[in-house]
């Protein structure tokens, strides 16, 4: 009887002892399925991602349509490319750098202009512009340029258009127009060039329906880079002849690294309309420097128009990035234009050309640190110090110019003959060409520094030139150097 | 059932699937190629592909890897560069977040530095001015010649 109860004490006490072994026992089991549970979830997600990584590594390609050479829609050609197509689209962002990039400004569409926005007006920025191009169409509406995209629908609309009859020429750079010399010319794109070039502006633009495309610069089989545009092919083969090299032919001869500067030169150059036959040129025979250019303009006798308030025949200069770019470091470096502005950018695993073409001062770091191991705000410092002693040297040129015109205007309304006048208007139309040239062109000085430099330099000395010699004319609208001018005699 | 087999079964599967997925992962991701010295194993995530095709045009490509240059010369020094480098490498190919184009850091910038002086070490020892100071504030070989191993 007691033993039993003794035996029944133990167990009871044995079960009480072991009752929180087990409950530790369940603990340590929890701790270690919840451990194992979160390691795996780890281990799981550091897989799968590795797994994505390695996908992404595959560099997919799908060709989803077949393009031909007639195939000119860009959308059909993002369906295979659909990166480089992103890209492209995006070249409708509007964004200012210090010196350059558009805003976007609103405004209120009319019937003659539909656009609700448009980018900030240069002649509003700087009043000497009207000065400078007094009596031509750009003295009417200048605004500062916008992306890729916007090309063909700001040269429809500006106001350019409606205070003079453009030729059809000006469509080879502001739409995709390879497929259209082709239409027009049955095939032949040197035939289809000179007739597009011959219709007056506004039925040309029916013959074509997008901005820059990638037909304009991709072979639609291969992909590789190819010029279109009559125009550079027979400029670059004049730029070779003028060094020693006859006939040749920028598709076939040039190097890839060379054709990523020429498609781009194919439109951002300086040109002009030769002859009656509107015919779009550039003026590189002797050369791409501007001596060799204003040297062939004089032997051709080429004027834009004549100065409204000084008589003279002045020049236009246009958009000469490609003339500047190869007289400066990057050019001469092997740096092709593609390199700073279209920059190699990672998706995923892929190596890609960004073609959001802008500024490189909105990715310095794919554009310019590949080379330069500097700090962002280091290289960004070090290009708005050459822009903005550029900006300003320009600025006293302008100053320069206007106090020019303003002289030759005196002068000629005191009765200067065209013959006293005729060294003023001579030098007038260097200053201004030399001054515009900078102006005109679209890196406030970056792409070539020192020839930026230079060549304000040169419009100064012209301006200086020009001055000097109106001495001795009689000045009396400017009382203050017509003392100056009467102490000298 | 015996209680005490259960939970031994559940630690058991549990511990056994999350060192079942870890070796599986440490394999598929190639985990033991990090332990050589081939230098496909630093293209493996493609982020240094740039590094690695220019390295295969350099003018090094045939007397040094990437390790003879990016990590120190004795046994610790390197395995513990590798694991350092190879923790900060795979966190940020993971999360992301990292500046493009990538850009070395000062302690790999010495180990780099001190690469050059182990080989070149009877050129540069009559290059180098002081033997007191640090030699690569003195003087750095890769300030000039930064595309040796690989442009860019």
């Amino acid at each position: 009887m007691s033993e039993e109860r003794v035996d029944a004490t133990t167990e009871k006490r044995e079960r009480e002892e072991k009752k929180p072994r087990r409950l530790f026992g369940l603990k340590v089991v929890v701790l270690v399925a919840f451990a194992s549970f979160a390691a795996a979830i780890l281990g799981l997600a550091l897989l799968t991602n590795i797994m994505e990584r390695k996908n992404e590594a595959r560099n997919p390609f799908f060709r989803v349509v077949e393009l031909t050479d007639d195939t000119a829609d860009p959308a059909e050609w993002g369906k295979n490319f659909p990166l480089q197509y992103d890209g492209y689209r995006r070249t409708a962002d509007q964004t200012r750098t210090r010196y350059g990039g558009s805003e976007a400004v609103p405004r209120t569409p009319s019937d003659a202009d539909p656009r609700s926005v448009v980018a900030q007006s240069r002649l509003e920025e700087d009043p000497r512009l009207k000065t400078m191009w007094d009596g031509y169409a750009f003295a009417v509406d200048f605004r500062e340029e916008r992306g890729h995209a916007y090309m063909l629908e700001d040269q429809t609309f500006t106001e350019r258009q409606a205070v003079t009859r453009q030729p059809g020429t000006c469509i080879n750079c502001h739409a995709s127009a390879y497929n259209t010399y082709k239409r027009l010319g049955n095939g032949d794109i040197y035939a289809g060039f000179r007739a597009l070039n011959q219709m007056p502006y506004a039925e040309a633009r029916q013959q074509v329906s997008h901005p820059v495309a990638c037909i304009d610069c991709h072979d639609a089989q291969s992909m590789q880079l190819r010029v279109t545009r009559p125009a550079f092919m027979e400029g670059i083969k004049a730029v070779k002849a003028s060094q020693g090299a006859a006939n040749y032919d920028v598709n076939r001869d040039a190097s890839r690294q060379e054709m990523r500067t020429y498609v781009c030169g194919q439109c951002h150059v300086e040109y002009y309309f030769k002859g009656p036959e509107k015919e779009l040129t550039y003026p590189w025979q002797k050369g791409l420097k501007i001596e060799n250019i204003v040297a062939y303009y004089e032997e051709v006798k080429h004027k834009d128009w004549t100065h409204k308030q000084t008589g003279a025949d002045v020049l236009k200069a246009q958009h000469p990035e490609f003339e500047m770019y190869n007289q400066g470091i990057h050019a001469r470096s092997g740096v092709s234009c593609a390199d700073c502005h279209m920059p190699y950018t990672r998706e995923g695993a892929m190596k890609i050309s960004s073609h959001h073409v802008q500024s490189p001062v909105l990715t310095i770091n794919q554009s310019c640190q590949t080379c330069h191991k500097w700090s962002e705000e280091e290289l960004k410092s070090r290009i708005e110090t050459i822009q903005e002693r550029t900006y300003n040297l320009r600025g006293i040129a302008m100053d320069a110019l206007v106090q020019l015109i303003q002289d030759i205007a005196n002068a000629k309304n005191a009765g200067a003959t065209d013959e006293q006048l005729a060294t003023a208007r001579q030098n007038q139309r260097l200053a201004q060409f030399y001054l515009d040239f900078v102006e005109a062109e679209n890196s406030m000085g970056f792409h070539a520094p020192e020839e930026a430099a230079r060549i304000l330099g040169e419009s100064i000395n012209f301006t200086r030139l020009g001055q000097v010699s109106l001495r001795g004319i009689a000045n009396p609208a400017a009382p203050v150097r017509a003392s100056y001018y009467s102490f000298l005699q | 059932m015996n209680l005490q087999l259960l939970k031994l079964i559940i630690l058991g599967v549990g511990l056994g699937l999350a060192v079942g997925v870890g070796v599986y992962t440490f394999w598929y991701g190639k985990g033991y190629s990090y332990m050589s010295n081939d230098p496909n194993a630093c293209a493996n995530c493609h982020i240094m592909n740039d590094q690695y095709s220019g390295w295969l045009k350099s003018s090094h490509r045939s007397v040094a890897t990437c390790n003879d240059c990016h990590t120190p010369h004795n046994f610790v020094g390197k395995y513990a560069t590798k694991a350092w480098n190879g923790f900060w490498h795979s966190y940020y190919f993971t999360a992301g977040g990292f500046h493009e184009p990538i850009q070395i850091t000062e302690l790999n910038r010495n180990i780099a530095e001190e690469s050059c002086r182990y080989c070149h070490q009877t050129m540069v020892h009559s290059i180098t001015v002081s033997e007191e100071k640090d030699a690569t504030e003195e003087m750095s070989c890769i300030r000039c010649h930064r595309n040796v191993g690989h442009q860019h």
